[in-house]
């Protein structure tokens, strides 16, 4: 009889003893589950009053001009940020293109064609350290390459400082979104009749599509927000931008010069364009969501 | 005489018993031996089973028929396969080619994530051809020959991955018959169907063999006993045994045949 009991349920266990671990172990349960509720609830406490301060202060001088007019001259009222905007579009803009096509198809390259070749090793190991390394170090770089063999300050030099560093990001999220494909659709494919290639472009690509696009969004939100690699490259301007070969204003270095005067305009202009940089780059990440989310 | 008129008199007529053919063939994954010395005849319109213990190699040689193998790196063989008399390993032919006369369907359905239509007219576009009419009798065509017509012709458009576990398996047939192959490798069909979907695949493998020579692979002896008419039994990369289906399941000439089929192990 003793046998049975121990192995029946606890709640309806005859032993005392039983009966009181059930319990601990029902409380202990209900403990953890709290602590991790809480945890989670506390992640939220810097994000949401992140939105709420960039809300709070840069909603007041939110307008269209903002987005119209030049950025006003120290200790002057009035003006808004429109060169900044286009520069940051530009600059991001430039970098993608050039980081884009390559990280794709130098994943294409290391995922699908010779995944265990010293090469794709090599490329896999450069794409990691690349990662890590510190975004003024990009800019540095850029510097010595372009600003000064060309002579001067450029968008161009800052599309190249944000195309070093969304590079690494893309190559390596669309090699996982490459081998995020299952192998049983090329499988189909090669037993179908296709080649490499058209297995690549008709089976795999569209498939890591939506995974290849989260990691340029990723790449591109990171990119806009970044303030050292365009102070050495693309430097700043009152005006707005004739060519790609001349200093340009950005968001991001908008943001570092005017929150760091003491006029108070300035410093509320400051909170706008942070405002319309975070607007930016959250809505450009759910465009791209719903675009290339799959439909399948 | 054209292909039709090629495929009419041989539904007539008996098969080739040479249609495909394996001789003194070995093959290594690297330096491990998966096939020894195998030699058999595989005859036209006719369905073959090839059965065994898992490991026992019948996967493996179902794919050296399309050269699908060639996919894993580091395997290498010696001997030869031959289609109609020509090795498939000879530099001319083509191994896109190749797989184009030998479709396979795979043990796990894996149709791919567009439309119903897209998935039949695959193996015709990857081959250039563009003209609607051709790609919708194509359709039309390689669906009744799966059974599937009736059941998806409202919806072929739609995703293919919201048909059912046996309905994705007989558009892998329909999409694989859509290249008009002459062999029909299947690796275990129906391995992951339940018995309704399975008795659907037998019953539509047998219409399929008026048409085409079928090579199958499986674990269940009753589907070799139902649907094939010669049975091969390879045990350890051995081909130990290859008759009729009948024979085999009968009247066994090996005891490791005998063994396997009443169960002693494997």
């Amino acid at each position: 009889m003793d046998n049975i009991v121990t192995h029946a349920p606890d709640f309806f266990s005859n032993s005392q003893a039983e009966a009181t671990k059930a319990i601990a172990r029902s409380l202990w349960n209900r403990v953890l589950t709290s602590v991790c509720v809480a945890l989670s609830l506390l992640t939220l406490v810097p994000l949401v009053s992140i939105i709420y301060l960039v809300l709070k202060n840069g909603l007041p001088l939110l307008s269209w001009s903002v987005f119209t007019q030049l950025p006003p001259a120290a200790g002057m009222v009035g003006g808004g940020f429109g060169n900044a905007v286009i520069g940051t579009i530009v600059m991001v803009g430039i970098g993608l293109l050039m980081s884009g096509p390559l990280g794709i198809l130098s994943a294409i390259y290391i995922n699908e064609y010779a995944p265990a070749s010293r090469l794709a090793q090599a490329v896999r190991i450069v794409a990691k350290l690349l990662t890590g390394i510190p975004s003024i170090i990009c800019g540095v770089f850029a510097f010595a390459i372009v600003v000064s063999t060309t002579g001067r300050f450029s968008a161009f030099a800052g599309g190249v400082a944000l195309a070093v560093l969304m590079l690494p990001t893309i190559l390596l999220t669309s090699e996982q979104a490459l081998m995020g494909v299952q192998s049983a659709f090329r499988e189909a494919s090669y037993g179908l009749g296709a080649t490499k290639f058209q297995t690549i472009v008709r089976i795999v690509l569209p498939d890591a599509l939506p995974a290849i696009m989260t990691g340029i969004m990723l790449a591109v939100a990171r990119a806009a927000g970044e303030t050292a690699p365009l102070i050495f490259t693309a430097l700043f301007s009152q005006f707005w931008a004739k060519s790609l070969s001349e200093p340009t204003a950005s968001l991001s270095v908008l943001i570092y010069n005017f929150s760091t005067v003491p006029f108070p305009h300035q410093i509320q202009m400051a909170w706008t364009a942070s405002l319309v940089l975070v607007a930016f780059v959250t809505l450009a990440n759910i465009t791209a969501q719903l675009v290339f989310s799959k439909k399948h | 005489m054209t292909e039709d008129a090629a495929r009419s008199s041989a539904t007539q007529t008996p098969g080739r018993p040479d249609f495909l053919t394996v001789r003194n063939f070995d093959f290594f994954y690297g330096k491990k031996q998966a096939l020894f010395d195998i030699n058999m005849d595989i005859p036209e319109k006719r369905v073959t089973a090839f059965i065994g213990p898992s490991g026992c190699g019948k996967s493996t040689l179902l794919r050296n028929f399309n050269r699908m193998n060639e996919l894993i790196e580091g395997v290498h063989y010696s001997g030869d396969i031959k289609l109609l008399g020509q090795s498939i390993y000879n530099k001319e032919v083509e191994v896109i080619a190749l797989r184009r006369s030998i479709g396979m369907v795979f043990q796990k359905s894996n149709p791919f994530p567009k439309s119903i239509y897209e998935n039949i007219v695959y193996g015709l576009r990857i081959s250039g051809e563009k003209k609607k009419s051709v790609l919708d009798e194509a359709v039309e065509r390689s669906l009744r020959g799966a059974a599937l017509w009736d059941e998806v012709k409202d919806r072929l458009h739609e995703s293919a991955l919201g048909l059912s576990g046996g309905q994705m398996q007989r558009l892998c047939i329909a999409r694989a018959i859509a290249n008009r192959p002459k062999v029909l490798l299947m690796d275990e069909p129906c391995s992951a169907l339940d018995p309704i979907a399975t008795v659907k695949v037998e019953e539509l493998i047998h219409e399929l063999k008026q048409e085409f020579t079928i090579v199958i692979v499986t674990h269940n002896m009753q589907q070799a006993t139902r649907c094939s008419d010669k049975t091969a039994f390879f045990y350890l990369g051995k081909l130990i045994e290859y008759a009729e289906t009948q024979k085999i399941f009968s009247n066994p000439g090996q005891k490791q045949t005998e063994d396997y089929i009443t169960g002693r192990f494997g």
